[in-house]
């Protein structure tokens, strides 16, 4: 069944790192949000009978779609949910929510899946690796086109597709690109970017989303306005800003690279060994390590491993994957013995000859 | 009223503290109230109550509830308060029976403008059309300006067609 596929697999479509400029750019999300006419909204969404009537509808649509299942969160452990949760599949809201009527429904390596009764009824999505903001909105909007064939949206002319939250009316989309920004931070030049970013109506956020922080240089920036401009303005705006930030990165590297050589040599190389030889490490630190590691690597100071590894290191760190693959609960002390060897195998495994 | 951090970003939070007895008052824009740690965006909670501030008329005030008003969503039977609590509406309908109510709020979050993007494709039919006779008008009063009144006629034609349909 496709979910425990996505739960068991160590990579799913986004952490393949097949897309391009995938060394900075680890992924492009493109989120539709889309409500059923005349339902209460999840939230509101409490009688069985009317909670059974939305899912009939929803089991209904993508009958005709034999790629994708629907399977009900209460059927997911908690563990496996924080592994969704972890492989940014799912949001952090709907992996704690404890609703009967809640969901997902995906496609067998993740490139597609939709929430069921997060905050709107449907949060149909597409992840995919690098920069690849068209084509994720590509599957979103098939999916979308799809299960509107059985389904009556709530639209409304002036309003567009009507949410549960105001701030999602119109497109009710939001795209977003992460990528990984280690030379701005190091260079103290992220705020500057961030603040022309956000005064083109874009966002900058942390690696889980809302509220969190950039922890290892991962930043995700993602479009603000959904009504008033079309998907193809906003995909076009969002595609500009993330090409013009990538640049910077890149140009903030060479510089790097040809005025400060043995600055930052010296630093991935301590970065490496620490990261390598530790035997306990934090998850925080970790990333903050692997974050240099991941620099290192890439600008080919360090020793060679595959992008695909490394987009799985930022996954497999943390507590519910360690968690899995040791087979049995752990407390945080344990944890953060078990990911210093994770860590150190994975790397030193995985290093290509030559 | 200005944020008392910044200096620029509109005051949008207002922190009443009482310490060692004495009362103060800070107005703060979000991101300083969020960098004064007083908005948690960790927790769902703070942030549904920052959407809700959206309702209300103006500034945030402590202890003030926003909207008075008893009328209920006839669909799904949530009033005012509830959406001004949780920033989130009941159903789609809501959006109708608010309409009046929403709108100062609505205009806040989108300033005054209206959906351009992807319109459903059979659910909407009718708007998918109304789009193009819209469009074909356009072309049309320009085809006149242009005296090309043979582009003209056709353009006519086509409307009436659409329109009959």
């Amino acid at each position: 069944m496709s979910i425990n596929e996505l739960v068991n697999n160590s990579v799913v479509s986004w952490m393949t790192a097949d897309g391009p400029e995938a060394d900075i750019i680890i992924s492009s999300r493109i989120r539709l949000a889309r409500s059923l006419a005349e339902l209460p909204f999840p939230h509101l969404l409490s009688e069985e009978e009317k909670g059974r009537l939305m899912l009939d509808k929803v089991e209904e649509a993508i009958k005709p779609l034999p790629h994708l299942k629907m399977v009900m969160l209460s059927e997911i452990s908690d563990l496996d949910r924080n592994i969704l949760l972890e492989k940014h599949l799912i949001s952090p809201e709907h992996a704690r929510n404890n609703s009967p009527f809640c969901g997902i429904i995906t496609n067998n390596d993740g490139s597609v899946i939709a929430m069921v009764n997060e905050e709107d009824h449907l949060r149909i999505q597409s992840i995919l690796s690098g920069l690849q903001l068209n084509q994720a909105y590509r599957y979103a909007d098939d999916l979308d086109d799809s299960l509107e064939q059985t389904l009556d949206y709530a639209f409304d002319d002036q309003r567009g597709y009507l949410t549960a939250c105001p701030t999602n009316l119109g497109t009710g989309m939001r795209g977003s690109v992460m990528l990984h920004l280690p030379g701005l931070t190091m260079t103290n030049r992220q705020t500057q970017v961030f603040n022309s970013i956000n005064q083109l109506g874009l966002t900058v956020r942390g690696l889980y989303g809302e509220g969190t922080e950039a922890l290892g240089n991962f930043y995700q920036v993602s479009n603000q306005i959904t009504l008033g401009q079309n998907e193809e303005d906003i995909l076009n705006n969002l595609w500009t800003v993330t090409e013009h930030v990538l640049e910077q990165e890149r140009a903030t590297r060479n510089y790097l690279w040809s005025e400060m050589k043995y600055t930052l040599e010296d630093r991935v190389w301590r970065s490496y060994g620490l990261v390598t030889n530790a035997r306990v490490v934090t998850s925080n630190e970790a990333l903050a390590l692997l974050s240099d590691v991941r620099m290192g690597i890439v600008m080919g100071i360090l020793p060679q491993v595959p992008n695909r590894v490394l987009n799985e290191l930022i996954v497999a760190i943390r507590p519910a994957h360690l968690q899995k693959m040791a087979g049995r609960e752990m407390d945080s002390d344990e944890r953060d013995i078990f990911r210093a060897r994770v860590i150190k195998d994975m790397l030193t495994k995985n290093i290509k000859e030559g | 009223m200005k944020c008392e951090d910044c200096q620029s970003n509109p005051a949008v939070v207002t922190i009443a503290e009482t310490y060692n007895g004495k009362h103060t008052q800070l107005h703060l824009c979000e991101e300083c109230a969020a960098q004064r740690g007083y908005i948690n965006f960790g927790s769902g909670m703070a942030w549904s109550k920052l959407l809700g501030s959206f309702f209300v008329s103006s500034p945030v005030q402590v202890g003030q509830v926003g909207l008075t008003n008893n009328k209920t969503c006839p669909n799904c039977g949530i009033g005012l308060n509830a959406i001004s609590h949780s920033g989130k509406l009941g159903c789609s309908e809501c959006y109708e029976t608010f309409r009046e109510q929403l709108e100062p709020t609505l205009r806040r979050i989108h300033s005054n403008t209206g959906h351009t993007g992807k319109i459903p494709k059979r659910g909407a039919s009718k708007i998918i059309v109304k789009r193009k006779i819209e469009a074909l008008k356009t072309k049309l009063q320009a085809a006149v300006a242009e005296e090309q009144y043979e582009q003209a006629a056709e353009l006519r034609d086509e409307i009436k067609n659409l329109e009959m349909n």
